[in-house]
Protein backbone atom coordinates (compact mmCIF):
# COMPACT_ATOMS: atom_id res chain seq x y z
CA UNK A 1 0.00 0.00 0.00
CA UNK A 2 2.66 2.37 0.99
CA UNK A 3 4.96 3.27 -1.81
CA UNK A 4 8.69 2.31 -1.62
CA UNK A 5 11.35 4.60 -0.82
CA UNK A 6 13.11 6.67 -3.31
CA UNK A 7 16.81 7.34 -3.37
CA UNK A 8 16.00 11.27 -4.04
CA UNK A 9 17.74 12.30 -0.56
CA UNK A 10 15.48 15.64 1.10
CA UNK A 11 17.11 16.51 4.06
CA UNK A 12 15.38 19.50 6.66
CA UNK A 13 17.49 20.96 10.17
CA UNK A 14 15.73 23.46 12.10
CA UNK A 15 17.60 25.49 14.81
CA UNK A 16 17.55 28.64 16.97
CA UNK A 17 16.92 31.13 14.42
CA UNK A 18 17.19 29.25 10.83
CA UNK A 19 15.43 26.49 8.79
CA UNK A 20 18.09 24.23 6.89
CA UNK A 21 16.69 22.95 3.52
CA UNK A 22 19.34 20.16 1.46
CA UNK A 23 18.10 18.36 -1.60
CA UNK A 24 19.98 15.69 -3.62
CA UNK A 25 21.48 17.30 -7.26
CA UNK A 26 20.45 13.94 -9.14
CA UNK A 27 17.68 13.81 -11.39
CA UNK A 28 17.15 10.56 -11.75
CA UNK A 29 15.19 8.25 -14.26
CA UNK A 30 15.78 4.36 -13.70
CA UNK A 31 18.98 4.15 -13.22
CA UNK A 32 20.29 6.81 -15.43
CA UNK A 33 21.06 10.56 -14.09
CA UNK A 34 20.03 12.56 -16.27
CA UNK A 35 21.01 15.53 -14.58
CA UNK A 36 23.64 16.16 -12.20
CA UNK A 37 22.76 20.03 -10.86
CA UNK A 38 18.73 19.92 -10.35
CA UNK A 39 17.53 21.98 -7.43
CA UNK A 40 14.33 20.33 -5.95
CA UNK A 41 13.72 23.32 -3.98
CA UNK A 42 11.27 26.56 -4.76
CA UNK A 43 10.83 29.66 -2.50
CA UNK A 44 7.28 30.19 -1.56
CA UNK A 45 7.58 33.98 0.10
CA UNK A 46 10.62 35.38 1.39
CA UNK A 47 11.05 33.16 4.56
CA UNK A 48 9.62 29.47 3.48
CA UNK A 49 11.08 27.43 1.08
CA UNK A 50 9.82 23.75 -0.44
CA UNK A 51 11.50 20.81 -1.26
CA UNK A 52 9.79 18.01 -3.12
CA UNK A 53 10.72 14.33 -4.72
CA UNK A 54 9.13 12.33 -6.06
CA UNK A 55 7.21 11.02 -10.03
CA UNK A 56 8.97 12.81 -12.24
CA UNK A 57 6.15 15.51 -14.03
CA UNK A 58 4.31 15.81 -10.71
CA UNK A 59 6.88 17.24 -9.02
CA UNK A 60 7.75 20.78 -10.52
CA UNK A 61 4.00 21.33 -11.62
CA UNK A 62 3.20 20.73 -8.58
CA UNK A 63 5.32 22.89 -6.58
CA UNK A 64 5.12 25.25 -9.25
CA UNK A 65 1.73 25.61 -8.57
CA UNK A 66 1.64 25.64 -4.88
CA UNK A 67 4.83 28.61 -5.37
CA UNK A 68 2.39 30.28 -7.92
CA UNK A 69 -0.36 30.78 -5.74
CA UNK A 70 2.32 31.58 -2.21
CA UNK A 71 3.44 34.81 -4.26
CA UNK A 72 -0.22 35.60 -6.15
CA UNK A 73 -1.45 35.72 -2.32
CA UNK A 74 1.82 37.93 -1.05
CA UNK A 75 0.93 40.11 -4.06
CA UNK A 76 -2.90 40.57 -3.33
CA UNK A 77 -2.59 41.11 0.60
CA UNK A 78 0.86 42.83 0.63
CA UNK A 79 1.68 40.19 3.41
CA UNK A 80 3.21 37.08 3.59
CA UNK A 81 2.06 33.86 4.69
CA UNK A 82 3.60 32.14 7.65
CA UNK A 83 5.36 28.39 7.04
CA UNK A 84 2.25 27.02 9.45
CA UNK A 85 -0.47 28.53 7.17
CA UNK A 86 1.41 27.54 3.89
CA UNK A 87 2.01 23.99 5.19
CA UNK A 88 -1.52 23.50 5.81
CA UNK A 89 -2.30 24.92 2.22
CA UNK A 90 -0.21 22.60 1.00
CA UNK A 91 -1.54 20.00 3.05
CA UNK A 92 -5.37 20.88 1.49
CA UNK A 93 -4.14 20.86 -1.94
CA UNK A 94 -2.68 17.43 -1.51
CA UNK A 95 -5.15 16.35 0.34
CA UNK A 96 -7.75 17.09 -2.57
CA UNK A 97 -5.63 15.66 -5.18
CA UNK A 98 -4.97 12.51 -2.76
CA UNK A 99 -8.83 11.28 -3.80
CA UNK A 100 -8.87 12.46 -7.30
CA UNK A 101 -8.51 10.12 -10.74
CA UNK A 102 -4.98 10.92 -10.73
CA UNK A 103 -2.95 12.13 -7.48
CA UNK A 104 0.37 13.93 -7.02
CA UNK A 105 2.65 11.56 -6.17
CA UNK A 106 5.33 14.45 -4.23
CA UNK A 107 6.95 13.90 -0.56
CA UNK A 108 7.68 17.73 0.69
CA UNK A 109 9.00 19.70 3.21
CA UNK A 110 8.37 22.84 4.02
CA UNK A 111 10.63 24.83 5.88
CA UNK A 112 10.99 28.32 7.09
CA UNK A 113 11.29 31.25 9.60
CA UNK A 114 8.01 32.64 10.98
CA UNK A 115 7.94 36.17 9.89
CA UNK A 116 6.57 37.20 13.21
CA UNK A 117 8.02 35.46 16.30
CA UNK A 118 11.00 34.63 14.11
CA UNK A 119 10.68 30.61 15.39
CA UNK A 120 12.17 28.49 12.83
CA UNK A 121 9.74 25.99 11.48
CA UNK A 122 10.04 22.53 9.62
CA UNK A 123 6.73 20.71 7.97
CA UNK A 124 6.49 17.52 7.08
CA UNK A 125 4.45 15.99 3.86
CA UNK A 126 4.07 12.83 2.31
CA UNK A 127 2.42 12.18 -0.75
CA UNK A 128 -0.51 10.83 1.39
CA UNK A 129 -0.89 14.52 2.60
CA UNK A 130 0.21 13.46 6.48
CA UNK A 131 1.18 16.52 7.64
CA UNK A 132 3.43 16.43 10.97
CA UNK A 133 5.12 19.61 12.33
CA UNK A 134 8.93 18.61 13.38
CA UNK A 135 12.67 19.51 14.57
CA UNK A 136 14.18 17.40 11.90
CA UNK A 137 13.19 15.66 8.96
CA UNK A 138 13.91 13.45 6.14
CA UNK A 139 12.46 12.01 2.80
CA UNK A 140 13.28 8.54 0.89
CA UNK A 141 16.12 6.06 1.82
CA UNK A 142 17.47 9.07 3.45
CA UNK A 143 15.26 8.79 6.15
CA UNK A 144 16.74 5.34 7.84
CA UNK A 145 19.99 6.65 7.55
CA UNK A 146 19.78 10.62 8.91
CA UNK A 147 17.29 10.60 11.05
CA UNK A 148 18.67 8.33 13.57
CA UNK A 149 21.67 10.45 13.34
CA UNK A 150 20.13 13.74 13.98
CA UNK A 151 18.18 12.08 16.73
CA UNK A 152 21.63 11.67 18.46
CA UNK A 153 22.92 15.35 17.55
CA UNK A 154 20.05 17.52 17.12
CA UNK A 155 19.55 20.03 19.27
CA UNK A 156 16.78 23.15 18.79
CA UNK A 157 19.41 25.88 19.65
CA UNK A 158 21.71 25.31 17.22
CA UNK A 159 23.81 27.62 15.19
CA UNK A 160 23.90 27.70 11.46
CA UNK A 161 27.44 26.30 11.55
CA UNK A 162 26.60 23.87 13.90
CA UNK A 163 23.31 22.75 11.62
CA UNK A 164 25.83 22.65 8.18
CA UNK A 165 27.88 20.43 10.44
CA UNK A 166 24.85 18.10 11.06
CA UNK A 167 24.21 18.09 7.49
CA UNK A 168 27.81 17.29 6.95
CA UNK A 169 27.37 14.21 9.45
CA UNK A 170 24.27 13.17 7.43
CA UNK A 171 25.18 13.62 3.62
CA UNK A 172 29.20 11.52 4.67
CA UNK A 173 26.63 8.48 5.95
CA UNK A 174 24.28 8.86 2.62
CA UNK A 175 27.35 8.66 0.65
CA UNK A 176 28.28 5.69 2.83
CA UNK A 177 25.66 3.74 2.44
CA UNK A 178 23.11 4.85 -0.64
CA UNK A 179 23.87 2.33 -3.74
CA UNK A 180 24.21 5.14 -6.02
CA UNK A 181 26.03 8.77 -6.43
CA UNK A 182 23.62 11.42 -5.72
CA UNK A 183 25.76 13.83 -6.81
CA UNK A 184 26.34 16.47 -4.35
CA UNK A 185 23.17 18.55 -2.26
CA UNK A 186 21.65 22.05 -3.26
CA UNK A 187 21.67 23.63 0.38
CA UNK A 188 19.72 26.44 1.40
CA UNK A 189 19.22 28.30 4.56
CA UNK A 190 15.53 29.88 5.37
CA UNK A 191 16.49 32.71 8.06
CA UNK A 192 14.86 36.16 9.47
CA UNK A 193 16.49 38.05 6.76
CA UNK A 194 14.97 35.63 3.74
CA UNK A 195 16.45 32.38 2.02
CA UNK A 196 20.25 31.77 1.72
CA UNK A 197 22.60 29.66 -0.85
CA UNK A 198 24.83 27.97 1.39
CA UNK A 199 28.16 26.59 -0.10
CA UNK A 200 28.40 23.03 0.35
CA UNK A 201 31.40 20.95 -0.44
CA UNK A 202 30.16 18.15 -2.64
CA UNK A 203 33.66 16.79 -3.94
CA UNK A 204 34.55 15.61 -0.55
CA UNK A 205 34.98 11.65 -1.40
CA UNK A 206 33.51 9.00 1.93
CA UNK A 207 34.79 5.47 1.65
CA UNK A 208 32.23 2.90 2.80
CA UNK A 209 33.43 0.88 6.44
CA UNK B 1 0.73 -3.90 7.69
CA UNK B 2 -0.64 -2.76 4.26
CA UNK B 3 -3.62 -1.61 5.28
CA UNK B 4 -4.34 1.98 5.69
CA UNK B 5 -5.26 1.80 8.82
CA UNK B 6 -1.90 0.65 9.92
CA UNK B 7 0.89 2.53 8.13
CA UNK B 8 1.44 5.37 10.53
CA UNK B 9 0.23 3.74 14.04
CA UNK B 10 -1.38 5.29 17.09
CA UNK B 11 -3.72 4.40 19.57
CA UNK B 12 -6.77 6.09 21.56
CA UNK B 13 -8.30 5.18 24.61
CA UNK B 14 -11.40 7.04 26.52
CA UNK B 15 -13.11 5.88 30.01
CA UNK B 16 -15.96 6.83 32.13
CA UNK B 17 -15.71 7.45 35.11
CA UNK B 18 -17.98 9.19 37.92
CA UNK B 19 -19.23 12.56 36.91
CA UNK B 20 -16.15 12.40 34.43
CA UNK B 21 -14.19 10.96 31.54
CA UNK B 22 -10.73 10.71 30.65
CA UNK B 23 -9.46 10.64 27.07
CA UNK B 24 -6.23 9.65 25.85
CA UNK B 25 -3.92 8.97 22.78
CA UNK B 26 -0.31 8.12 21.74
CA UNK B 27 2.61 10.59 20.18
CA UNK B 28 3.48 8.68 17.44
CA UNK B 29 3.44 9.08 13.53
CA UNK B 30 5.34 6.03 11.78
CA UNK B 31 5.24 4.85 8.13
CA UNK B 32 5.34 1.06 8.85
CA UNK B 33 8.74 0.38 11.04
CA UNK B 34 10.23 4.09 11.00
CA UNK B 35 8.89 6.57 13.29
CA UNK B 36 8.94 10.10 11.74
CA UNK B 37 7.64 12.42 14.71
CA UNK B 38 6.75 11.70 17.96
CA UNK B 39 4.64 14.74 18.65
CA UNK B 40 1.82 14.19 16.92
CA UNK B 41 -1.50 14.09 19.22
CA UNK B 42 -4.47 12.37 18.21
CA UNK B 43 -7.05 14.30 20.23
CA UNK B 44 -8.74 17.28 19.54
CA UNK B 45 -11.05 19.70 21.51
CA UNK B 46 -14.74 20.93 19.41
CA UNK B 47 -16.08 22.72 22.58
CA UNK B 48 -15.57 23.12 26.01
CA UNK B 49 -16.21 19.79 26.88
CA UNK B 50 -16.60 17.90 23.82
CA UNK B 51 -13.73 15.65 22.69
CA UNK B 52 -12.71 13.57 19.84
CA UNK B 53 -9.85 11.04 19.29
CA UNK B 54 -8.80 10.17 15.57
CA UNK B 55 -6.69 7.00 15.14
CA UNK B 56 -5.77 5.50 11.56
CA UNK B 57 -4.17 6.99 8.26
CA UNK B 58 -2.47 10.00 9.85
CA UNK B 59 -3.29 12.33 6.30
CA UNK B 60 -6.94 11.69 7.09
CA UNK B 61 -6.51 12.18 10.98
CA UNK B 62 -5.58 15.68 9.71
CA UNK B 63 -8.61 15.92 6.92
CA UNK B 64 -10.88 14.66 9.51
CA UNK B 65 -9.96 17.24 12.34
CA UNK B 66 -10.11 19.67 10.10
CA UNK B 67 -13.25 19.23 8.50
CA UNK B 68 -14.58 18.74 12.08
CA UNK B 69 -12.99 22.00 13.01
CA UNK B 70 -15.12 23.53 10.31
CA UNK B 71 -18.43 22.05 10.96
CA UNK B 72 -18.27 22.67 14.66
CA UNK B 73 -17.65 26.46 14.06
CA UNK B 74 -20.38 26.76 11.56
CA UNK B 75 -22.74 25.02 13.81
CA UNK B 76 -21.76 27.14 16.66
CA UNK B 77 -22.14 30.50 14.51
CA UNK B 78 -25.69 28.83 13.27
CA UNK B 79 -27.17 27.88 16.42
CA UNK B 80 -24.96 30.72 19.20
CA UNK B 81 -24.15 27.50 21.43
CA UNK B 82 -21.43 24.95 22.05
CA UNK B 83 -22.58 21.33 20.40
CA UNK B 84 -23.29 18.59 22.64
CA UNK B 85 -20.93 15.07 22.67
CA UNK B 86 -23.87 13.03 21.63
CA UNK B 87 -25.19 15.81 19.24
CA UNK B 88 -21.27 16.01 17.90
CA UNK B 89 -21.40 12.19 17.74
CA UNK B 90 -24.34 11.87 15.44
CA UNK B 91 -22.34 14.70 12.92
CA UNK B 92 -19.31 12.27 13.50
CA UNK B 93 -21.46 9.47 12.10
CA UNK B 94 -23.58 10.98 9.39
CA UNK B 95 -20.43 12.68 8.10
CA UNK B 96 -18.04 9.28 7.61
CA UNK B 97 -21.30 7.94 6.14
CA UNK B 98 -21.28 10.42 3.66
CA UNK B 99 -18.22 8.77 2.35
CA UNK B 100 -19.47 5.09 2.32
CA UNK B 101 -17.70 3.68 -0.58
CA UNK B 102 -14.45 5.75 -0.30
CA UNK B 103 -14.15 6.07 3.46
CA UNK B 104 -11.68 8.07 5.69
CA UNK B 105 -9.53 5.08 7.25
CA UNK B 106 -10.26 6.37 10.87
CA UNK B 107 -11.48 4.94 14.28
CA UNK B 108 -12.95 7.85 15.94
CA UNK B 109 -13.54 7.96 19.71
CA UNK B 110 -15.74 10.88 21.58
CA UNK B 111 -15.48 11.93 24.79
CA UNK B 112 -17.41 14.43 26.82
CA UNK B 113 -20.20 15.67 29.42
CA UNK B 114 -23.77 16.52 28.61
CA UNK B 115 -23.73 20.16 29.24
CA UNK B 116 -27.52 20.11 30.64
CA UNK B 117 -27.01 16.96 32.71
CA UNK B 118 -23.54 16.69 33.50
CA UNK B 119 -23.22 12.89 32.75
CA UNK B 120 -20.56 11.66 31.02
CA UNK B 121 -20.80 10.31 27.52
CA UNK B 122 -18.17 8.47 25.54
CA UNK B 123 -18.94 6.47 21.92
CA UNK B 124 -16.93 4.94 19.03
CA UNK B 125 -16.62 4.74 15.38
CA UNK B 126 -15.95 2.16 12.82
CA UNK B 127 -14.60 4.10 9.80
CA UNK B 128 -17.96 4.18 8.10
CA UNK B 129 -19.83 5.74 11.15
CA UNK B 130 -21.22 3.21 12.34
CA UNK B 131 -21.49 4.41 16.29
CA UNK B 132 -20.40 2.38 19.32
CA UNK B 133 -21.96 3.43 22.46
CA UNK B 134 -20.21 2.23 25.63
CA UNK B 135 -21.25 2.69 29.63
CA UNK B 136 -17.33 1.87 30.71
CA UNK B 137 -14.41 2.13 28.05
CA UNK B 138 -13.93 2.69 24.40
CA UNK B 139 -10.86 1.84 22.63
CA UNK B 140 -9.08 2.20 18.71
CA UNK B 141 -5.90 2.06 16.73
CA UNK B 142 -3.30 -0.54 16.69
CA UNK B 143 -2.79 -1.22 20.35
CA UNK B 144 -6.79 -1.56 20.44
CA UNK B 145 -6.16 -5.31 21.30
CA UNK B 146 -3.68 -4.37 23.93
CA UNK B 147 -6.17 -1.76 25.15
CA UNK B 148 -9.00 -3.64 25.55
CA UNK B 149 -6.89 -6.43 27.75
CA UNK B 150 -5.81 -3.37 29.88
CA UNK B 151 -9.01 -1.66 30.09
CA UNK B 152 -11.04 -5.23 30.88
CA UNK B 153 -8.73 -6.18 33.71
CA UNK B 154 -8.07 -2.25 35.21
CA UNK B 155 -11.39 -0.28 34.42
CA UNK B 156 -14.22 -0.13 37.35
CA UNK B 157 -17.36 1.85 37.60
CA UNK B 158 -17.39 5.06 39.68
CA UNK B 159 -13.90 5.91 39.78
CA UNK B 160 -13.03 9.52 41.08
CA UNK B 161 -11.09 12.18 38.34
CA UNK B 162 -7.63 10.95 40.02
CA UNK B 163 -8.05 7.10 40.22
CA UNK B 164 -9.80 7.29 36.59
CA UNK B 165 -7.00 9.55 35.55
CA UNK B 166 -4.24 6.45 36.74
CA UNK B 167 -6.46 3.75 35.32
CA UNK B 168 -6.48 5.32 31.62
CA UNK B 169 -2.89 6.30 31.69
CA UNK B 170 -1.92 2.59 32.86
CA UNK B 171 -3.90 1.51 30.25
CA UNK B 172 -2.35 3.39 27.49
CA UNK B 173 0.73 3.29 28.51
CA UNK B 174 1.01 -0.50 29.18
CA UNK B 175 -1.31 -1.27 25.91
CA UNK B 176 1.19 0.43 23.50
CA UNK B 177 4.57 -1.06 25.47
CA UNK B 178 3.43 -4.03 23.64
CA UNK B 179 2.39 -2.56 19.65
CA UNK B 180 5.46 -1.80 18.06
CA UNK B 181 3.58 1.05 15.96
CA UNK B 182 2.04 3.09 19.04
CA UNK B 183 4.11 4.29 21.87
CA UNK B 184 6.31 7.39 22.16
CA UNK B 185 4.39 9.49 25.13
CA UNK B 186 1.11 10.11 25.53
CA UNK B 187 -1.55 13.08 26.35
CA UNK B 188 -3.94 12.22 28.32
CA UNK B 189 -7.34 14.36 29.27
CA UNK B 190 -9.47 14.24 32.36
CA UNK B 191 -12.87 16.18 31.92
CA UNK B 192 -14.79 17.24 34.93
CA UNK B 193 -17.57 19.77 35.42
CA UNK B 194 -15.96 22.78 34.68
CA UNK B 195 -12.88 21.60 34.79
CA UNK B 196 -10.25 19.96 32.02
CA UNK B 197 -7.15 18.78 32.86
CA UNK B 198 -4.47 17.97 29.97
CA UNK B 199 -1.25 16.07 31.37
CA UNK B 200 1.64 14.70 28.90
CA UNK B 201 3.00 11.25 29.93
CA UNK B 202 6.59 11.05 28.34
CA UNK B 203 6.45 7.15 28.21
CA UNK B 204 8.51 4.89 27.10
CA UNK B 205 11.10 6.03 24.37
CA UNK B 206 11.85 3.27 22.47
Amino acid sequence: MYDAPTMEVLLGITGKDFTLIAASKAAMRGATVLKASDDKTRALNKHTLMAFSGEAGDTVQFAEYIQANAQLYSMRNEADLSPSALANFVRGELASSLRSRKPYHVNLLLGGVDPITHKSRLYWLDYLAALAPVPYAAHGYAQYYCLSILDKHHHPDISLGQGIKLLNLCTDELKRRLPIDFKGMVVKAVTKDGIIDIEFDDDKVVHAA
Amino acid sequence: MSSPFSINGGACVAMVGKDCVAIACDLRLGLQALTVSNNFPKIFQYGDNVFLGLTGLATDVNTVSDLFRWKVNMYRLREERQIAPRTFANLVSSSLYEKRFGPYFVSPVVAGLDPKTGRPFICGFDSIGCIDFAKDFIVSGTASEQLFGMCESLWEPDLDADALFETISQSLLNAVDRDALSGWGAHVYIIEKDKVTKRLLKGRQD
